[in-house]
Parts: structure tokens; sequence; C-alpha cells
């Protein structure tokens, strides 16, 4: 108790030992926790089918790796193995792209649009139909809620196909007065942060517009993408339309530099798309890169503050903070930085770290042991530099690999957890005393993926807005996305731009 | 003790509506099973206002109505009893005698229920009269063309007085948010009533649709929870009129727990205000108790 006591009086004091004006009840305590706490609610997933080893797809039928060469990929809630995955070598890999380019010469590049549409509209279908299978599947790979799976993740990734399907037959009017034709095979490259909707955002819109597909994705959560390759199949899709090479970074090499792809799109560290880059130079083949982020979150003190709340916690919170684009650093106004902050922790107080498959799961669990690793090492890099950290007071489950969320208040703009992607449920938290200073800051990164703006006054909005050097910026919400808007990068964040209109241009050359 | 600075009615605080209906739907989607569901359905069954707010009650019917309150199933003598028989003020002497010897309340409504249109000494004298009878609560509504008019001071004034005419009487304070019409003035109205000295703030009448909505109790369940931030005192809430499922119940419960948490997950700090809700939970406990679904026809209508 005392010792609580000396702990409250400390924060309360401002740098130059004169006390801070707080509210009298600042030391109040919500239970939230002592009483009617949620059984058990766990997702079955009796009925999906996990086989003990997985091939390639390619040319339309699973095939065994040329060189027999096998990796495991982990269930990050149990840290069991779920599965044994094919490790594409350069001998799959010129496999698939011959297949693709076959399928790109003889039948994909000279169907109208009007048939490749409806391929594209079954394959979203069945995405639908079997959204409950994939969700379960989704949760299990890579760790993160069923929640978020089956309410975000699997319904996007349908909602992009049928986006895409719509626009096969229309590309003209995509794009007036140019004749948009198709590139050929298309090298692409997906992260593990949301396996399938990735894989959506890839090959939705190279379908559409004639190209065919070599997809790689990661090492850690292969699996939907294969269940992918079965709806292909199922589908009817012509052979060799889409191809799936399992493995980890090597793979991901021999696709880019396979001399016959045509365009390579990755989504992952800003680390590998500069190596991407850097192989690429010099050759013709087109590019779009999706990198890293370290989006700001501007709280004004006119928003609305429950919101707002609420706002941050899906910004930095959702899927474990494995988000490009997640809000990562809070910038919010001095005078209710006090009430913002109290507020915040509450609700983190609520927020339920545990199994992925329990439908009352907040956070999941860390993708990979690696992953896991990162983060902590971050953790500990920040008390290093003098912040302060607040994390959750909830219980852990004994195996897997799980964080609580955490926030560093006390950072400064020159500390690595405020200029580096941490990929993971931690906050940086930074106070502004004018608009400018808040610009300046969110500005003051080499990414520029993603912003968040608070206020109740719509010209607020727009003035801030468009000074954020960021791709997407969201106001009064967060991480909210559509297949119909296009997302992308400024600076070491990307190069293109994926979804809505924008990104068919990746996949076209306009003639 | 702290004094407590009243702040300015006239300032708004700012109210996102997509936000706090987001909230809200995701707060629905809390799966509530087995034991956490049996403890939820027993604890909203504790919290139930038992209401009968009619032009025609007779003695007859609120007679009945508070046996219905003291055994809500007598084939399950213990499961709780409801908190409280909320009913007009000539029938609060008759519940109180039929509720003798229990710890069932006796809420009332006053102050000129349900439009609240008389003047201040008519609303004290239907209060102390309320009071006089036995009434253990009183439910008034505010002034609502006062408020929209902005007459701010008017209904902090009119709740102050009431409180003082409730005398040891807990008062809660009825918004209705159907004629408020915003967020914003929900919390403002729900402000005022606090810092005018109300024991509970209630969404409404139930004679207004819409009545309650589970983003305007959660409007009101985050300036409570401002509230004792500021001053360390606890308010209750209470949603009134057109929750009549269980499952909605338990939807409601699980908005108080992650908002305000345990301290106000029982009938001193939460209440429905309800009367066709005591049915559906009795039914949704039994199925819990012995797996089996009974008709509606085995329970009492009261």
């Amino acid at each position: 108790m005392s010792d609580q006591k000396t702990k409250s009086t400390k924060t309360e004091e401002k740098a130059n030992g004169i006390p801070k004006p707080t509210s009298p009840n600042s030391d109040l305590k919500l239970d939230y926790s002592s009483f009617w706490n949620y059984s058990d609610a766990p997702e079955s997933s009796d009925k999906v089918v996990i086989e003990d080893t997985y091939n390639h797809f390619i040319n339309g039928e699973f095939v065994e790796p040329e060189k027999g060469r096998r990796f495991a990929s982990v269930n990050p809630a149990t840290e069991e193995v779920l599965s044994q995955f094919a490790e594409g070598t350069s001998e799959d890999v010129d496999k698939a792209v011959k297949a693709a380019r076959k399928a790109y010469k003889n039948v994909w590049s000279k169907m109208p649009g009007r048939e490749r549409g409806k391929y594209i509209f079954r394959i979203a279908r069945m995405i639908q139909e079997r959204s409950r299978e994939l969700a379960i599947i989704e949760s299990m790979d890579g760790g993160k809620p069923i929640r978020e799976s089956r309410d975000v993740d699997i319904p996007l990734v349908a909602a992009h196909f049928f986006y895409y399907a719509g626009w096969a037959d229309k590309l003209e009017y995509a794009f007036p007065g140019r004749k948009p034709e198709p590139l050929g095979v298309c090298g692409q490259i997906i992260p593990w942060n949301f396996p399938m909707l990735m894989l959506a955002w890839k090959i939705a819109p190279a379908l559409a517009t004639g190209n065919t597909v070599v997809l790689k994705p990661a090492e850690t959560t292969p699996l939907t993408a294969l269940r992918f390759a079965e709806i292909c199949r199922d589908a009817g899709l012509p052979d060799g339309v889409v191809n799936i090479v399992t493995g980890a970074g090597q793979t991901g090499s021999e696709i880019v530099n396979h001399p016959d792809v045509n365009k390579v799109a990755f989504t992952g560290s800003t680390q590998v798309g500069k190596i991407i880059q850097k192989s690429l130079a010099g050759t013709d083949k087109k590019f779009t890169l999706e990198l890293g982020g370290k989006g700001a979150n501007i709280i004004f003190e006119d928003a609305s503050i429950d919101q707002a709340v609420e706002g941050v916690v899906n910004a930095i919170f959702f899927n474990q903070g494995h988000v490009c684009c997640a809000g990562s650093r809070l910038i919010v106004q001095e005078g209710i930085s006090d009430r913002f902050i109290q507020k915040l922790k509450d609700r983190m107080e609520t927020l339920i770290v545990g199994d992925p498959l329990d439908k009352n799961t907040d956070i999941g669990a860390i993708n990979s042991k690696e992953q896991y690793e990162r983060i902590k090492t971050y953790l500990d890099l920040g008390g290093k530099e003098g912040a302060v950290m607040h994390q959750s007071s909830c219980d852990l489950p004994q195996n897997g690999y799980f964080c609580r969320p955490t926030i560093f208040t006390n950072v400064s703009q020159s500390n690595r957890i405020v200029q580096e992607e941490i990929f993971g449920p931690v906050l940086t938290i930074q106070t502004f005393r004018t608009p400018d200073e808040a610009v300046q800051k969110a500005n003051n990164s080499p990414y520029g993926l993603s912003g968040g703006i608070w206020t109740d006054k719509g010209s607020k909005i727009f003035n801030t807005g468009q000074q954020v050097r960021a791709g997407v910026m969201w106001t009064n919400t967060f991480n909210k996305f559509d297949p119909t808007s296009p997302f992308g990068g400024y600076k070491e964040s990307g190069v293109g731009r994926e979804g809505g209109l924008h990104g068919l241009y990746p996949y076209v050359n306009l003639v | 003790m702290s004094t407590v600075s009243i702040p300015d009615f006239n300032q708004t605080i700012p109210i996102d509506s997509v936000g706090v209906e987001e909230r809200v739907a995701r707060l629905n989607k809390r799966s509530i099973k087995t034991e956490s569901k049996l403890q939820g359905l027993k604890l909203a069954l504790s919290m139930i206002d038992h209401t009968t707010l009619e032009g025609s009650d007779s003695e007859g019917k609120v007679i009945q109505l508070c046996k219905k309150a003291r055994l809500p199933y007598a084939p399950m003598p213990d499961l709780p009893t409801v908190a409280a028989v909320c009913v007009y003020p000539n029938m609060v002497a008759t519940a109180k005698k039929a509720l003798e010897g229990t710890d069932v309340n006796v809420a009332s409504v006053a102050t000129a229920f349900p439009s609240g249109m008389a003047q201040l000494h008519i609303k004290l004298d239907d209060t102390r009269y309320a009071v006089a009878e036995g009434a253990d609560e009183i439910d008034m509504v505010i002034s609502r063309g006062e408020f929209l008019k902005g007459n701010y001071s008017f209904i902090f004034d009119e709740i102050a007085a009431v409180k003082e005419a409730c005398g040891n009487a807990h008062l809660k304070v009825i918004l209705e948010s159907g004629e408020l019409e915003t967020y914003e003035n929900v919390r403002k109205a729900s402000d005022i009533a606090m810092y005018a000295g109300a024991d509970f703030i209630k969404t409404s009448t139930g004679k207004i649709q819409p009545a309650a909505t589970q983003p305007v109790t959660l409007v009101m369940l985050e300036a409570i929870r401002d509230f004792y931030r500021e001053t360390g005192i606890k308010v209750g809430m209470k949603p009134a009129g057109g929750i009549r499922k269980a499952k909605e119940a338990l939807q409601y419960l699980v908005l108080v727990k992650e908002t305000l948490g345990a301290d106000w997950l029982n009938k001193d700090l939460f209440r429905f205000g309800a009367s066709s809700l005591t049915n559906d939970l009795l039914m949704q406990i039994i199925k819990q108790e012995t797996g089996i679904y009974q008709s509606n026809i085995y329970f009492s209508n009261d």
C-alpha cells in the first residue's frame, strides 16, 4: 500500500520537481477482474482437417518439392507443430514460373475479361462458403484472435475478390482512352500478419487484369494459402494461373530473381524491401513494395475522448500490433494527456489476452518465437532509454508466445522505440502543444504509411491531415479497410498502391 | 472531504456517435457461456426493478406483482428476488405492505411522471408523498423542455430540490434519452444529474420510443466513470424500457463490467427497469440449470 503511494506521488511530479495539479481521485482504481469473468468460449476446431505434410501447388496440382526439403509451422499459441511444408528451391520456383507462363500464354491472357471475372467471382463465393474453416485455420496458424479472423480478415478477403472480379470486364473504363495489357507472370511474396488477406490483395487484382501468379506465403503462416490453392482447384481455375510455392526468404529471393517474372509484389519489412529493390535495379520488372510503418495517432483536446481511447486500442492492439499501418505512436495534446493515459490504462485492463480460438480473446499469440524475442528486446530497450513502461495486469497462458498490451510514456523522439517499427502490442506516447508540433512529430519518421487524427472539428481534420505525410489517414477511427480504397506508403513505407482502382495500375501496361 | 467543483454545463463534451455504436457492437460480441451465463442471468434477475406504471393499475395488480417479486419462480425458491418493485405514488403503501419482511425495495416514480410538466412545488409534494408512503427509492423525470431550451441551471436546481425532498430515499433521475436525441445531450444531462445529487441515472420512462438503448447506456456509464474519477462518488445506472430478452440483459451487464468494473455489478449500483424481462431470465436460468427449455405458459405474467 505504502509502495503504491510513493509511486503515485512520483508520477505526479514534473521534471522540475514542482507537483503537477491532478484530480484528487487519480489514484482510484476500477476493478475489472474480481467478479463475473467470462467462461471459456472456444471456437471448435474439430471439423478442421490439417494434414501432416503439405506440398507446393503448381500447375493445378499439389506436387512434392524437388529436393524433398521440409520445414515445420507451429501454432504460436501452443508451440505445437501444426504441419510440415515443402521448402521451395530454385527448381520448384522455376517449375512454378514455367507453369504460370504457359497458363498466361495459352489461356489466361487470351480469355475475355468477362470469363476471367466469372472465375474470380466463383473464388470469392467459395471463400465465403468456407469462411469459418479459413478463419479457424488463420487463427491456429498465425495466432490472431478468432474474433478478428472471423469478422475482419476473411470477410475482407472475400470482399477483395468480389471487388476485383467486378473490374475484370471493365478495365477499359478504368483507364479511359488507354488500352490496358497484362504484364505476364507476377511473383508475389506476402507476410505473416494477415496471411490470407495479403494473398487476396495480391492475387485478386493480378487475376482480374489477366496476369498469372506465383505466390509465396510466409514461412510461419502458409496454411491458408494452401487452402486457397484447394479453392482455386475446386473452382476449376485453369491450371497454372495460380501457383503457390512455400518456403522462407531464400525461396522468395528465387522468385524475385527469376528472369521470367514480369512483376514483383512484396509486402513485408523495409529491410527486405530494400534488398528486393536493389536486386530489381537494372531489370524491366515492375514492382510494388508495401513495407513497414510507425503510424502516428494525433489526439487533439477537443476529440471525443472515450471514443479516441477505443480508437487507440484498435490502432495498436489490433492483431497483436502486427500491423504495418498500426498506430504505434500516440501523440496527444498535453492538456488532456494525463486523463487520456488514465483512460487508456483502464481500457487495457479489460483486454483479454489468451487462446486465439476463444471468442472472447482480444489479443492472441505473437506470431512466432522470433517475433516474440524481437518485441522483448524492444521492451528491454525502452527501459534502458529511460521510458516508463506500463503493461496491463492480465494473466498470460502457460505455453505459447504472448505479450501483454504495453505502453511507454516519458519517451523522446530520439528513442529507438519511437523511431523503429516494433510490430507488437507496444505503444509509445508523446505529447504536443500546438498543431504544428503534432505534425512535425508525426512526420519525423522514415516511415509514412498511416496516421490518425482525432478531433471534433472538421476543418482541423483537413488542415492537419494534408500536412501529415502518410499514405492512409484515418480520422476519428483507425485500421479501417475496404477493397475500394487504395493503400500504400510514403518514404520507406513503400512504393505503389494496392486496392481500389489504383491497385490495378501495377498489374497493367497502358498502351 | 474534498470540494467538488461543478463544471460549466454550457460546455459540450463531444461524443462520437459512430465510435459509441462501434464500441457497443464490439462488446456485443462477448460470448457468455456456461457458468458465466448462469451467473449473469441470476445477477440480472437480482437487479430488476419489476415495474407496473399503467393508468389501469389497481391494488390487486400491485399485490400480484409484489408476490412475483418476492418469489420469482416458486419451483426454484433459491433464486434471488428482484431488487425493487416500481409503482406510481398512490400504490406505494400497498406495495410496501405486500413486500414486508423482504429486502425488496419499493421504488416510486414521482415529479409528475412521465412528462414532468408541472410546477416545482407540485413535483416536490409528489415526491414527499411517495416517501411518506414508504418509498425507498424515487424515480424522478427531468424537465426535458427546459433542458432543450438550454436552461441547464433550472434542471440542476430542480434535481437538487427533489433530492432534498427525498430525505433518505434514493433518487434516480430519468433523463428520457429518447427526447434528448443526441448522445451529447445525454452526456450533459447525466453530468447535471450527478452533480446535482442523483444516486442513480436512468435512461427512460418507458413511455417514449426509443427507450433504453445500449449506446445511450454506454454514454451514461462513461459519464458515471468520469464522475467517479472526479469526485470519488459511485453513481448507479438504470436502463429502462424495451429490455425484454435475457440475452440483451447480459449484453448490458457486459457494458457495465467493461466500463465500470465489478463494483457496479450489483443491485446497489445497477438496475434494469423492466417487466417482461423477468420471465425471459427465468426461462433461460431453467434452461441452464436443467438443460430443457420450458414453454412460456409455465410462467406467471404479472
